[in-house]
């Protein structure tokens, strides 16, 4: 799997995802800037957390209008891999790749904690290695991820299975006290209709290695690594 | 010419910023305040002096970058 991780001003979770991502495909994945082209030979491509821009105007605004969204935008119409995560998937959101908004979390709180997600589709490129239905610890760490979607998006992303991670207790029931930031329906993470776009706000390659806790993130990074071997 | 482009969140959107100010605003005692939204003004300097087409190329830029139409929604004003 050849992947790349894309580094705006701002971003800081980039080595964190290198980590994860070297772990299950044993090479480096390539690091790029903001104002760098996207190589055409990529299997993947990674946004990571942080705070690009300063988070300025709203969180991922200026990123999607960055330079290099252009190619990220023309990779996904090839049917490009692209995974966000965190500030990623806010940029994949105002980029208009992935439907819906990102509003403060509704306790106002910034939310630095672990939380648990139950996997709603699986035999995707990013979950084939859980079982629908399986639960699993995640870090998280914003102050913007109250996803929110009108009732006819969120109807159509529940209908066609783009739902691919919802927040839950440990026991996998979806509750009021486990969606802390204040989700609609307590979404954490949704797929594009190809199945081959997936944002989400925790962060799973914050835990891919018993020296960080557990390896709870570790199937996500495997299910990539699967999905460009076998292919 | 100047066009303020106000964006504040839909109606029906979650407001957090607004209830949060309005909690602050009953704990110094202001009593009688329903509802309280927050948005942002966001100030333009146009170079283009015809006022429908400062108007259309705000509006323009409200709907592309300044406001995300979403979760929120957007008026501009010739000033």
């Amino acid at each position: 799997m050849k992947a790349a991780i894309v580094v705006f001003p701002g971003t800081n979770r980039e080595r964190d995802m290198r980590i994860a991502l070297k772990r299950v495909t044993g090479r480096d994945p390539l690091m790029l800037f903001h104002r760098e082209e996207l190589p055409r030979d990529l299997d993947l491509v990674v946004l990571a957390g942080g705070f690009s821009y300063g988070d300025y105007l709203r969180c991922g605004a200026m990123a999607a209008q960055s330079p290099i969204m252009k190619d990220v935008k023309a990779f996904a119409e090839k049917g490009g891999h692209i995974l966000g995560v965190c500030n990623g998937f806010q940029i994949l959101i105002e980029t208009g790749l992935l439907p819906g908004g990102l509003l403060r979390n509704a306790s106002l709180r910034f939310l630095s904690m672990d939380c648990h997600m139950r996997v709603e589709r699986a035999g995707t490129p990013f979950t084939s290695r859980w079982q629908k239905g399986a639960v699993f610890r995640s870090p998280m760490a914003h102050g913007d991820g109250n996803y929110f979607a009108d009732d006819a998006t969120l109807d159509r992303l529940e209908g066609e299975g783009l739902v691919a991670f919802r927040y839950t207790d440990e026991a996998g029931t979806v509750t009021d006290a486990a969606n802390r930031n204040g989700s609609a329906r307590n979404i954490a993470g949704i797929l594009s209709p190809n199945l081959r776009i997936c944002g989400l706000m925790p962060h799973p390659e914050d835990l891919v290695d018993p020296l960080m806790g557990g390896t709870d993130g570790l199937p996500m990074f495997e299910s990539l690594a699967e999905a460009f071997t076998t292919a | 010419m100047k066009a303020r482009v106000y964006v504040m969140p839909k109606a029906g959107v979650l407001d957090p910023q607004g209830k949060a100010i309005s909690h602050a605003l009953d704990g110094l005692g202001f009593a009688g305040v329903n509802d309280v939204r927050a948005g942002k003004v966001i100030e333009l300097d146009l170079a283009e002096t015809d006022p429908a087409k400062a108007k259309a190329a705000a509006e323009d830029m409200a709907r592309k970058l300044l406001a995300n139409t979403v979760i929120e929604s957007f008026r501009v004003e010739l000033a």
